[in-house]
This record gives structure tokens, sequence and C-alpha cells, in this order.
């Protein structure tokens, strides 16, 4: 960064630097992105994306398909560079010194990465000569890891063997040989049954419990973007939303209405005028956020006879926030409608 | 250590998996054999004896493009494992790694070098038992021209790879650039009675070093039309050049790639 030397004289301001806007002078984050751009071609994959994460977090990037989540983990794991902005790992930049990133960075890919061909150990032993680990210091990093993710007796086998939950532990094994200080784990629990994704969701809070270290996860997944500490919603290469899943719920309201109508477009905008709230018309309802909306049940049937066919209400949920966010569901954006006219 | 560990542990891992698929062994062990015999029997009958010397057969003068064939499969068989690695995240997760990207593909070369050098070493192995005479000073040389000819096959297989994002695509490629490489290599016929144009092409052709060491390893001077051939020495310094020209830019592609 280029110092600014536009300052008067006398106005001691120090030139800005990326680190310096964190409100906690002396913690550094873990992962800074600022103003991240990345484009394929025409399309806008990436449109100024910044969020800070910090030390020991277990952050969220929550968005459907095409929302740009995986270029930005591509990005953060060092595999693609940005054409715009930064990001920064523990101050390290990523494509700057790509290769102090590395050493410190732990990347889980979505597809497993694991060769089905060799066993387990040999799995194991592999990584580690990559990060330039080798003879019992390794070996025993490495039997201490099957151990730990309750591969012990499989440690011979070949991992193509493996149950599916289990060649997701060898990952994240794999992953945490070199003890990184960040994991960047995209879609995790993709392919895993209920049951395996309960494990796997132990392991990674046991894990930041045991040694601090800081998790950043992709998912399309709500549940699992509910169990994160903090959470970023992304849609069209943006950040729609930030906070943890429940400031985010309360930042809604208390309760959400859903009304089935005949029209609910029409009624949409008839309830608007009556009653000045704000509401969305999606997937055949009426959707409307208040704290009380109870109350307003008796009310709604009464102004509109005839035109309301049930009424539901439901606590908010991260679907009516990234509702609520971008104007439309989670998963009319999973169908992809770029045609949806919403050019924020 | 950053340099030496990742290149050899993805080199050795190349081994352990040829290992463990025999049909790759099968394959790329049979195939060179079936086309020795049965392309050098057929076309031995018709082929004019006066552009080898004297009493040389034409399965003997076939048996180095044999062994080229063998070696140029085994490259391919490695770079088409380079596609199947991205494409199943082991590549990307190697990628993730602070490896130097220049230890990243000489691992890979390196293993498809010995892969490829010991299935040329096991054909040589067969050919007394096809008949041919082969004095045991030939052995080292061949091992010499194999393992220059397996490095610069394997770099060029996986420069080639690199950018191509499925195995059909690798295909196309391989019938277009490296299967008439191997036939303008002096490997089913010689320079010498070839029409201009072709010995241009023969000249130009990498390859057609890695083939005349093989052919200059395995037979006495006498025997090999020796003046049109070039020297064994300058075959095997041609062969080299070419493989670290290709290591070179594979380095590069590596370093710049954004695709992964």
């Amino acid at each position: 960064m280029p110092t600014d030397t536009s300052h008067p004289a006398g106005a001691d301001v120090p030139a800005h630097t990326p680190a310096e806007h964190d409100t906690h002078p002396g913690s550094q984050p873990a992962l800074q992105v600022q103003d991240l751009v990345y484009s394929y071609g025409e399309r806008r994959a990436l449109d100024g994306v910044s969020f800070d994460v910090a030390p020991g977090e277990i952050f969220g990037l929550l968005g459907p398909n095409g929302s740009g989540k995986t270029t930005l983990f591509s990005i953060l794991s060092t595999l693609k560079r940005p054409q715009g902005g930064s990001a920064h790992i523990f101050g390290l930049d990523v494509t700057g010194a790509a290769d102090r990133v590395r050493a410190v960075l732990g990347v889980a890919f979505q597809h497993p990465s694991i060769d089905p061909q060799l066993t387990c150990t040999e799995n194991l032993h592999h990584q580690g000569h990559l990060y330039g680990q080798r003879g019992s210091a390794l070996a025993t990093r490495s039997a201490e890891l099957l151990e730990r993710f309750g591969l012990a007796d499989r440690a011979g086998d070949r991992a193509g063997t493996l149950s599916g939950g289990m060649q997701r532990r060898l990952e994240l094994a794999k992953t945490l040989l070199h003890q990184p200080r960040i994991l960047v784990l995209d879609e995790p629990a993709t392919g895993l049954d209920v049951s395996a994704r309960g494990l796997l969701w132990e392991d990674l809070k046991r894990l930041q419990g045991e040694t601090g270290v800081t998790i950043v996860l992709t998912t399309h997944l709500m549940q699992e973007a509910d169990r994160c500490d903090r959470l970023a919603v992304m849609n069209r290469g943006k950040i729609a939303v930030i906070g943890s899943p429940a400031a985010l719920k309360d930042e809604i309201g208390g309760e959400v209405l859903h009304i089935e109508a005949e029209s609910p477009d029409v009624l949409a905008v008839d309830i608007q005028k009556r009653f000045g709230h704000e509401v969305t018309a999606v997937d055949g309802e009426v959707r409307l956020e208040d704290a009380r909306a109870h109350r307003l049940v008796p009310e709604l049937i009464e102004a509109f006879p005839g035109r309301v066919r049930s009424v539901r209400i439901s606590p908010p949920t991260l679907e009516d926030v990234f509702l609520h966010a971008t104007g439309h569901t989670f998963h009319e954006e999973e169908s992809d409608s770029p045609a949806n006219g919403k050019s924020a | 250590m950053t340099f030496i560990m990742p290149a050899a542990t993805l080199a050795h891992r190349e081994v352990v998996r040829f290992g463990r698929q025999r049909s790759r062994v099968l394959g790329a062990l049979l195939t060179p054999v079936v086309f020795w015999v049965l392309l050098g029997s057929g076309l031995g009958s018709s082929f004019s004896s006066t552009v080898t010397a004297g009493d040389t057969t034409y399965l003997e003068y076939f048996f180095p493009g044999t062994l080229a064939l063998i070696v140029l499969f085994t490259a391919i068989f490695s770079s088409i494992s380079l596609i199947e690695d991205r494409h199943q995240g082991f590549l990307q997760a190697v990628l993730a790694a602070p490896a130097s990207r220049a230890s990243i593909a000489l691992g890979k070369i390196t293993g498809s070098t010995i892969l490829a050098t010991f299935q040329g070493m096991l054909l040589l192995a067969l050919a007394p038992a096809a008949g041919l005479s082969l004095s045991w000073s030939a052995i080292p040389m061949v091992f010499v021209a194999c393992l220059a000819l397996a490095f610069a096959l394997g770099a060029l297989g996986f420069a080639v790879a690199w950018k191509i994002d499925s195995v059909q695509g690798f295909h196309s490629i391989m019938n277009l650039l490296l299967l008439p490489m191997w036939v303008l290599s002096g490997a089913l016929f010689p320079a010498e009675g070839a029409a201009g144009w072709l010995r241009f092409l023969l000249t130009i052709n990498p390859l057609t070093y890695g083939v005349a060491a093989l052919r200059r390893a395995l037979y006495p001077p006498e025997a090999v039309a020796a003046g049109a051939l070039p020297s064994f020495g300058l075959s095997i310094a041609v062969t080299l050049a070419f493989g670290l020209v290709c290591y070179i830019g594979a380095t590069l592609m590596v370093s710049r790639d954004d695709t992964a």
C-alpha cells in the first residue's frame, strides 16, 4: 500500500493500512477480507466482499450455489488470485505471501482430496511430506490424528474402502496434520448423512475448544449455518448480512407470519397499504415479519374476508434472514434466476 | 527441504498407485509387445532391406520404436492421472501446500519417468526371447536413453495435460500431437528414403532423438546405417534439453495457474 503523502503537515495521522481498522487494537484478525472482486468474463462472482474473522471463531459463509462463496473459498485457499481487493490471513497477504499463508492454512475441499489408492497412514504421510514434515515426528503426529478421529484401526486400509463419514474425518485429519492456525473448509458436510454431519460438528467444536483454531467454512445448509459463531450471508457476489445466527434472526423480529392466499402478490400489496407493514410475496405465500405478528392475525382475517386461506406463525429461521436481506428465497436463488432484476 | 520432500512424495505416490492398479501395468506393457510383434512382422515382409543395414530384420528395426512407444504410453497414462488428480480434488490439496511449484511439477514428472523407464527395461528383458541379440554393454546405454526419453515425454505430457480439464480432451491432443510425433520419430521408418518435407519433420521432432538414442544403444554402429543417425551423445543431449524446456514450461504453468 503506498504511503499517503497528502496529509497536511502536523496532522500525524498514519497512513491507513488494512490491519488498522480493527476495532480491537492489538488483536489481529485471523482473516481480513477487503473489497474482494473476482469475475469470470462478464459474470461477477465476487463484487466487493469485505469482512473480518476473529481468531478462534467458527465463521460460516452461507449462500446458494452461484453466490460466490466457492470463488471466495478458492481465493482464501490461495488457489485463485483476487482481481481486486485483498485478503489477509493473520496479516499475511494470500497472494503476496502465498507460501507463508499456506503454511498456517489448513484447507479441505468439497471433493475429497484423499487418495483412495493409498492407505490412511500413507495419505497422512504424503500430506506431511508436502509440508516438509518427516520421520518419527510425522509418524507420531499421524498416529495421533488417526486415533483422535477414530480411524486407528483402519490405519492400514486403503482410504477408498472407508465410509463417507470416515473419509471426511480422514480429510479433516489430513488438513490438521501441520497444525494450521486457520481451517478453511468448503461445504464440509456435503454427502454426509445426518449422524455423520453431527459427528463432524462435534469434531469442529472440540477442535475449536482444544486448539483455538479459527474455522471458516462455506455451506448452503441452514442447519449447518445455524451452528456457526458468526455468519456472512452471501448473495450474488455480495455479502447481504453478517452477524451471529441468533442476532440475524433477532433483527427480523420475533415472529414470521406465513399467509397462504389465492393471489399472494395482490394481497401483499393490500396488506402493505392497509397496515403499513413490510411484506413479501414468495413461494405462493405472503410473509410478514413482526415481533408480535400473532396479534395481527384476527385483523388480517377481518380486513380481507375470504382472501386468506390459512395463516401459520413461526419463529424466524435463517431462511427468513436470507429472504429479508435479499428479497427472494434461498431456493429461488438456488434454482438460479438471473432475470430477477435485482441489480444491487 | 520444501523442494525435495514434496517432489519425492509425489513421485513415490505415482509408483505406489501404479503398482496397485494391475490393469495399468498390463495395458502399458502388453500393448507395445502386441504392436511390435504384429506390426513388425506384418510390415517386415514388404519392407525394403536397403534402408537398414545388411541383415537387420524389420522386427529388429522396429524394436527401438516399440521401446519409445512404451515410454510414450506410460507418459500418457501419467498425464491422464494429472487430470484425474485435479478432478478428484487431490491436486488442489497439493497446490494449497507450501511446496514450491517447481517441486510439484518435478515430483509428478519424476514418478512418470521412473515408471516409464521401468517398463522400458521390462520390455528390454523380453528382447532376447524374441530373438534379438543383445550385448550386456547395451543395457546401461538403453537405460540412460530410456530415462532421458521418459523424462522428456513425462514433462511434455505434464505441460500438455495441465490446461486440459477432461480425459477426452487429452485423448484428442494425444491423437493429434503425441502419436504423430511417435510416427515421425524414425520409430516406423528411417529418415533416408523419406520425402524431403517428411525428413524435415523428422529432424525437428524431439522424439526422433530419443528413438535414435535407443537405436544407438541397442545396435552396434555398423548395424545402424550410422551416417543418417545423430550420435548417442547428441541424441541424449537434445532429448534432455527438450525435457528441460517442457519442465520449465510446466513449472511456469503451475505457478501462474488460476483455475484450480
